[in-house]
């Protein structure tokens, strides 16, 4: 009975900048911890949480956008250690980190490789600008930091908002990541994470109507299924990789519109 | 509550006749910059003495005090400096991981925005601009383009389809006096991004935000050799053009030393870019939101003492209009309050050097001489200092020296047109080309403009609006060359075949 | 009974009385224009005179419904004497009621200089006939009202028979004229559009407004810094054009001195000097007076104020 009693961290979900309790009360045990239960009724406040938030994310420059990213990369590296208590280590936090940067610097540029003046034949101006498609409901993928913060910076950096669904037997790092998300300056909403049962969030999450992407990268087997769920309004359904980043991974959940107007006195 | 009426029955309670608001002075604190007493010049990571042994001293040109004294970099310390940037390049910063340079610029992006206030005061003391612009203009757009550059760092061969970019070597950068700071950041931004590394020499006049700037390299533990500032005038400009193991000028100046330049250069097989001069065509039409166009107007000539390469100095009225928007514009340059650029009211500051505040004087009398009509509202400049009211020409033909002339002062030329044909006509009638303004609520006549004006911006119901996602730059002798956007790497990079 | 001049399908101001054209306004530019203006650093004396301009300006205001003469009584001695340990501190312009709470505030008021402005015409919403909004304006001209504050019929105006709207305007201002100024709420907020802002100042002007006012306050958007800039520039154009004085008054949503100052910053650079006079610029407020008297306590002994050494009222 000597040295100090530690205070034991609540791992709680993270839904509109807030760290809320699941609204059913449950937790189930993981990495040792009880974890909030996600039920679907926190999904669907999720939801509509992050479609509120929707508005200003996109609204706001790309510039703040990415710096806002950088933000994120500059609190996780803060956190170095934490992270890697939870993670594969150091070395995995390290690409996450390099891999947020990396994205943070796409913001202010993808217009510029993904869209276009299109010089068509007429004495019209056109142009083509991608922009954000909504609601993106992720499925988050093993490695529990790497392939988390793979799928979800594509998403919001593009002006996405996004409800993740955290790695079912590592949570603890999303919720870490979470705490990164809410000191860096992201407006609340914008990143939500659950933490629970897949086989009870997935479907609900590709059912959901006010749902308009998909990323069902971590998904696994039941692919179709959720996929089949998604058709049900048309959802843009991505399966990416774990381990990479591209800006195609930022224009699948963009939409592109092409504007024309007449050039004439 | 008898009482009350007691009292306001002996007071006087009527509306108040103010003779004036006068605006207390509202100075941004001088103290938050520390400036030293002589400086020296910046190799290799740290300040070294100029083997020149020449120093000279800069001014603030708002009170004609000396603030320090600079190095007059010489044949031996561009030498120096030269080879420090090659050494640098080789050895480790074109083989440098990309990713890890996009942190270097990164990191350079927030100290600025950190030390934001200290620039800001700095660049408005040594340069003369109001601090409201330097705050929110100069050092923000500094802080933005490296932002902005940092992220291309890693993502070259997604700006170039097809190629394999790489560096071109130790570019060599002069600029100039009007934006010392910004234009430190469209030179260097672009140039570290890609690669290459930097001698850089900012204007004569204006050294100190770019010593300053060493501090925020040293912050950022930006390896040595990668960033070198040689301070001096032309002599040390003309050292650096032609400096053999530079492989590519970056000028921002006068058109008359960028041919001095191009000439030099000539046959070496060195990468040049120019930006230079400009006398940009405003083009109001007669269904432009007047006010707004006003508003337009004052920003484009009188933002930055209208030192500004692409500065609206021309402006053409379309006839119709024409008395509404001269009479709209005089009240408004009335409200524009001249003075201390520390002073957070002011909207113009002072003028840069004697030089500067000569030449302009000198083609306003031209001005007048030739026979058009000069306004200057009433206005009490300080005692000490540079300073030039701003003044509008009426009366003024295409001929004359004041509207084929860059003056780079706070003087605005008006000219009419009549059809829009007219007014491409005029606009275009100009060896530069560097920028124009069109000001109109028809949509489609905003694009049929901007398709036949000849210059490198067009700004279309707005004026003087930069951005680092932004390509900028000339047609004829406004320069050739972008800065900004994807557009402003590609004259820093080699394209070989992917 | 005036009745408007015969208008064919579009709108067409009348020849008389002469009126700037209608023009068109960029929201982005001059949203940019308020942004810098608002950069304005007052300090010391010159926000001192600004503070004490305020209060002079002011139209010190109850709309609820459940104000009763108890609370009008308080207001109106709050108005007449806002801070009863300094004598210094001017009267407010005036105060600002609903119809019914006209007689209890001209009685407390009578005597001052603080006069008494009634909102009417179905305020806040305007949707009543035209009859009831002139019977309305009728009773409290009747009343005694030094000041009417109308609103106009936003509905008429959003589907496009500006005629109608004028012709209310010109109808309430025979009732006042010569005993009453007028004012005319534009409700901003509702608008859309600085175009429409414009054309509805236009609108109002040409009906025969003294003061043309942003909002009842009861919005969601009330009084911006950017919709008085538009407002002050037609403003202008009109006295450029006609030498018709109008007045301008800023209502709902100033609650903070330094906002007040920005407001009174814009009307100096635009109009100028001899547009900062109550007769000629009002600011709406309740919660903003004592807010404008700690800053004023402030700026005299150097000390950040309590919201407790100010009586509410």
């Amino acid at each position: 009975m000597s040295g100090r009693l530690p205070v034991q961290k609540t791992y709680k979900l993270y839904i509109g900048g807030a760290f809320p309790r699941s609204e059913s009360g449950r937790t189930y045990l993981a990495e040792g911890a009880n974890v909030a239960r996600a039920s679907r009724k926190d999904l669907r406040d999720a939801v509509r949480i992050a479609r509120q938030a929707g508005g200003g994310w996109s609204g706001m420059t790309a510039y703040n956008r990415g710096q806002v990213l950088y933000r994120i990369a500059e609190m996780m590296e803060m956190r170095h250690a934490e992270l890697a208590a939870l993670c594969g280590g150091a070395g995995e936090v390290t690409k996450a980190v390099d891999r947020m940067v990396w994205y943070a610097g796409w913001s202010d540029k993808l217009a510029q490789v993904i869209g276009s003046a299109n010089p068509v034949a007429g004495p019209y101006f056109n142009f083509t600008v991608p922009e954000p498609t909504g609601v993106t409901g992720i499925l988050a993928p093993e490695p529990p930091l790497l392939g988390l913060v793979s799928r979800l910076a594509p998403v919001i950096v593009g002006g996405n908002t996004a409800v993740l669904i955290a790695s079912e037997t590592h949570p603890l790092v999303a919720i870490e990541l979470a705490e990164c998300l809410a000191t860096a300056d992201v407006p609340g909403g914008v990143v939500n994470i659950l933490t629970g049962l897949r086989r009870e969030l997935a479907p609900v999450l590709a059912s959901h109507m006010d749902v308009a992407a998909l990323d069902l990268t971590g998904a696994d087997g039941d692919a179709a299924d959720l996929e089949k769920l998604g058709a049900d309004n048309v959802k843009r359904v991505v399966r990416g990789r774990a381990d990479s980043q591209s800006p195609y991974d930022i224009a699948a959940f963009l939409e592109l519109k092409t504007v024309w107007h007449p050039i004439g006195m | 509550m008898t009482k009350d009426k007691r009292e306001l029955a002996r007071r006087e309670d009527k509306a108040p006749i103010a003779t004036a608001w006068d605006y207390a002075p509202a100075p941004e604190a001088r103290d938050i910059v520390k400036i030293q007493e002589r400086y020296g010049l910046f190799i290799g990571g740290k300040f070294v003495e100029p083997k020149s042994g020449e120093r000279y001293t800069t001014i603030d040109p708002a009170r004609e005090e000396p603030l320090a004294e600079v190095a007059q970099a010489g044949k031996a310390d561009v030498d120096r400096a030269v080879r420090s940037a090659r050494k640098a390049f080789a050895n480790g910063w074109s083989t440098l991981r990309p990713s890890e340079r996009a942190k270097y610029l990164f990191r350079i992006a927030r100290l600025l925005q950190e030390r934001s206030r200290e620039f800001a005061v700095l660049e408005s003391i040594n340069g003369g601009k109001p601090i409201r612009e330097s705050r929110d203009v100069d050092v923000p757009l500094a802080a933005a383009h490296f932002f902005y550059y940092a992220g291309w760092a890693d993502k070259l061969e997604y700006a170039f389809p097809n190629r394999k970019p790489r560096p071109i070597g130790v570019a060599g950068q002069i600029i100039p006096w009007n934006f010392p700071l910004l234009m430190l950041a469209w030179k260097i931004a672009p140039a570290l991004a890609a690669g290459n590394t930097v001698v850089l020499k900012p204007a004569e006049t204006t050294p100190l935000s770019a010593l300053l700037f060493c501090d925020v390299l040293r912050q950022a533990e930006l390896p040595p050799g990668v960033v070198n500032i040689v301070t001096g005038d032309g002599r040390t400009g003309a050292e650096l053009v032609s400096h053999p193991d530079v492989n590519k000028i970056a000028f921002t100046g006068s058109t008359e030393v960028g041919k001095a330049i191009q000439r030099t250069l000539a046959g070496t097989g060195k990468r040049l870019t120019l930006e230079l001069g400009g006398k940009a065509a405003n083009i109001i039409f007669d269904d432009a939101p007047l006010d707004q166009a006003v508003e337009g107007i004052v920003n484009g000539i009188y933002f930055n003492q209208g030192h500004v390469c692409c500065a609206g100095s021309r402006l053409l009225v379309e006839e119709s209009i024409y008395e509404t928007v001269i009479s709209k514009l005089k009240r408004r340059m009335a409200t524009l309050r001249v003075g201390d650029p520390l002073d957070k009211n002011t909207d113009v500051g002072a003028i840069n050097s004697k030089q500067q505040l000569d030449k302009i004087s000198a083609l306003v009398q031209s001005g007048v001489e030739e026979g058009a009509e000069i306004y200057q509202p009433p206005c009490k400049l300080p005692e000490r200092g540079y300073w030039f009211v701003p003044t509008v020409f009426t009366n003024v033909a295409q001929s004359y020296r004041i509207a084929q002339e860059e003056i780079f002062g706070p003087v605005l030329s008006v000219l009419t047109f009549r059809t829009p044909d007219e007014a491409i006509e005029k606009a275009n009638n100009t060896p530069y080309g560097l920028s124009a303004g069109v000001w109109t609520e028809k949509g489609s006549r905003i694009l049929a403009m901007a398709q036949k004006l000849r210059a490198g911006v067009v700004w279309a119901n707005t004026y003087n609006r930069f951005d680092p996602a932004s390509p900028f730059g000339g047609y004829k002798e406004s320069g050739f060359g972008r800065e900004g956007g994807r557009h402003g790497l590609e004259s820093y990079v080699v394209l070989d075949d992917a | 009974m005036a009745t408007a001049p015969v208008l064919p399908g579009g709108f067409e101001l009348p020849l008389e009385p002469r009126l700037p054209r209608l023009g068109s306004v960029d929201a982005v530019a001059l949203e940019a224009r308020a942004a810098t203006l608002a950069t304005r650093s007052i300090k010391r004396e010159s926000k001192l005179f600004a503070l004490d301009l305020a209060i002079r300006m002011m139209d010190l205001t109850t709309l609820e419904g459940a104000d009763t003469p108890g609370k009008v009584a308080a207001l109106s001695s709050k108005g007449i004497r806002p801070d009863p340990s300094d004598p210094n501190i001017p009267s407010v312009a005036a105060i600002c009621i609903y119809p019914n709470l006209v007689p209890y505030a001209l009685e407390r008021t009578r005597g001052t200089s603080v006069k008494v402005a009634s909102v009417a015409t179905a305020f806040p919403s305007g949707q009543s006939s035209l009859e009831i909004k002139l019977a309305e304006v009728r009773e409290v001209v009747e009343a005694g009202v030094h000041e009417v504050d109308m609103v106009i019929n936003r509905g008429a105006f959003l589907s496009g028979r500006y005629a109608e709207v004028y012709d209310e305007v010109v109808r309430i201002k025979e009732i006042c004229a010569g005993r009453a100024h007028l004012k005319v709420i534009l409700e901003t907020g509702e608008l859309g559009t600085y175009d429409n802002v414009r054309r509805a100042s236009l609108l109002a002007i040409a009906g025969g407004a003294d003061f043309i006012k942003t909002s009842t306050g009861k919005a969601a958007t009330n009084a911006t810094l950017p919709v008085q800039l538009c407002m002050l520039e037609v403003i202008r154009d009109v006295h450029e054009e006609t030498g018709r004085v109008v007045g301008m008054k800023a209502a709902g949503g100033i609650r903070q001195s330094k906002q007040a100052v920005q407001f009174l910053v814009q009307v100096h650079e635009t109009l100028g000097l001899a547009w900062l006079t109550p007769d000629r610029y009002r600011l709406g407020a309740s919660t903003l007076l004592n807010d404008v008297l700690m800053q004023i306590r402030k700026e005299r002994t150097g000390r950040y104020q309590n919201p407790d050494y100010f009586t509410i009222d």
